[in-house]
């Protein structure tokens, strides 16, 4: 479903991971390992086509894949309902109702987002990607500030409903998600110092 | 497209959005200038056209850089750029968004403000005209600078400095028909040459926005 062969990206102008080959299956999730700085969130912009990759290809079917950054990008002066409906109809899709259960937002559907705890926003955040509904996920540390209540119930929705119906995903994160998915150390894949894409591009 | 228009009409109208800040501007600059230049209506009525257009000028120039900045700070000019939205509606959204917000109350103010520094009678069909077809250019262009600058911490004063000298055909084109109607001559050629400005603008720079908010999103 997602095909990564022979990918380089930079950041910065700086290469930071290269000779990065990878598959995804349908129903499969891949989850990104690393330390801080090893490139996770850049691999995952890189992926989402929001910035170029130096070298290398990233095939997926166009118009399935969606990015959630560690940014929820949540309006704190709209309710919760309204967030929604507004990715919904970029989207072109509606809110479906099962959406507030699955990440447990029934109860804070009238508040606005900016009352809302940090957790509280976060699981708003990504509710978005039960609503827009699209098959290949680039997820960057989706459970930050998420307690374990939550992250479990993420884990659920991630398995039971997004891979269930023949999603993938891919998540950099460094906490365990309970789920039956491999893993991906990038370490091995930083960029040697030296390696082409050189630092020229600031400039252009 | 239209999902973004509203959304960010509803930003602008709730609390903190801002909605009202060139509008206010606006009015507190007209106000202000009779009391700087003295009561005299000859005075006044000679320099009313430039004092109206430059005041709603300044104060389109004051919300722009609200336009893209949010939406980068909070995450979701990021999220906007993966969805299925091409980015070169996401510049004409937020344009027209600006517009709506900022053009539209300024050109319908303008008569009523105009009436403070004795405009002459038959300039305010010409004031309206002229700050209707020209308040998009502003906006349209003001959306240009704003994506260029988005992502710098404070931005604004670059923003100015970029923006001012591309609105000055919009101000020499619109002053100088409002003058032209109040001396009784033709308005039609400085007319004509800001509708050509707003609808080169209308048509190119969002194209040109795309590309610069695309660069800054990397």
């Amino acid at each position: 479903m997602l095909q990564v062969k022979g990918l380089a990206c930079a950041r910065g102008g700086v290469p930071v991971l290269e000779n990065l080959s990878f598959d995804v299956a349908a129903g499969q999730a891949l989850v990104l390992r690393g330390p801080n700085g090893v490139g996770k969130t850049t691999l995952l912009r890189t992926l989402a086509g929001l910035q170029p990759a130096l070298v290398g290809d990233v095939t997926f079917a166009e118009g399935t894949g969606a990015y959630a950054s560690h940014a929820d990008g949540i309006k704190t002066a709209l309710k919760v309902t309204e967030n929604l409906s507004f990715w919904a109809s970029v989207y072109d899709r509606a809110v479906p109702d099962d959406v507030y259960a699955a990440f447990d937002l029934s109860d804070l559907r009238d508040r606005m987002a900016g009352t809302l705890s940090a957790g509280q926003k976060r699981r708003l955040g990504l509710a978005r990607l039960g609503v827009i509904g699209r098959d290949v996920l680039f997820l960057d540390e989706p459970t930050v500030s998420l307690d374990g209540f939550s992250v479990k119930m993420f884990a659920d929705w991630m398995r039971d409903v997004h891979l269930a119906r023949g999603g993938c995903a891919v998540i950099a994160t460094h906490i365990d998600l309970g789920l039956d998915a491999p893993e991906l150390e990038l370490s091995p894949f930083v960029a040697a110092s030296d390696a082409r894409g050189g630092t020229d591009e600031a400039f252009l | 497209m239209k999902a973004l228009i509203a959304r960010d009409l509803r930003l602008a109208v709730r609390a903190g959005g801002g909605f009202g800040l060139g509008l206010a501007f606006f009015l507190i600059v007209v106000v202000l200038v009779p009391f700087g230049v003295g009561p005299e209506r000859e005075v006044l009525a000679r320099i009313a056209p430039g004092i109206l257009w430059v005041a709603s000028l300044l104060a389109a120039l004051l919300s722009l850089d609200r336009i893209f900045a949010l939406d980068f700070e909070d995450g979701s000019l990021a999220l906007l750029a993966t969805a299925p939205l091409p980015a070169e509606s996401i510049a004409l959204a937020k344009a027209l968004a600006h517009w709506i917000t900022t053009g539209l109350p300024l050109t319908l103010a303008a008569p009523l403000l105009g009436f403070l520094l004795h405009l002459p009678g038959p300039a305010y069909g010409l004031l309206l005209v002229t700050l209707l077809l020209g308040t998009p250019a502003l906006s349209t262009i003001g959306t240009f600078g704003a994506a260029l600058t988005v992502g710098l911490r404070r931005g604004g004063l670059l923003l100015s400095l970029l923006v001012l000298p591309l609105y000055v055909p919009t101000l020499i084109f619109g002053a100088e028909a409002v003058r032209r109607g109040v001396d009784g001559l033709s308005p039609t050629a400085p007319l004509m040459l800001l509708a050509a400005i707003t609808a080169a603008s209308v048509a190119l720079l969002p194209f040109a926005t795309a590309t610069v908010l695309r660069i800054n999103l990397r």
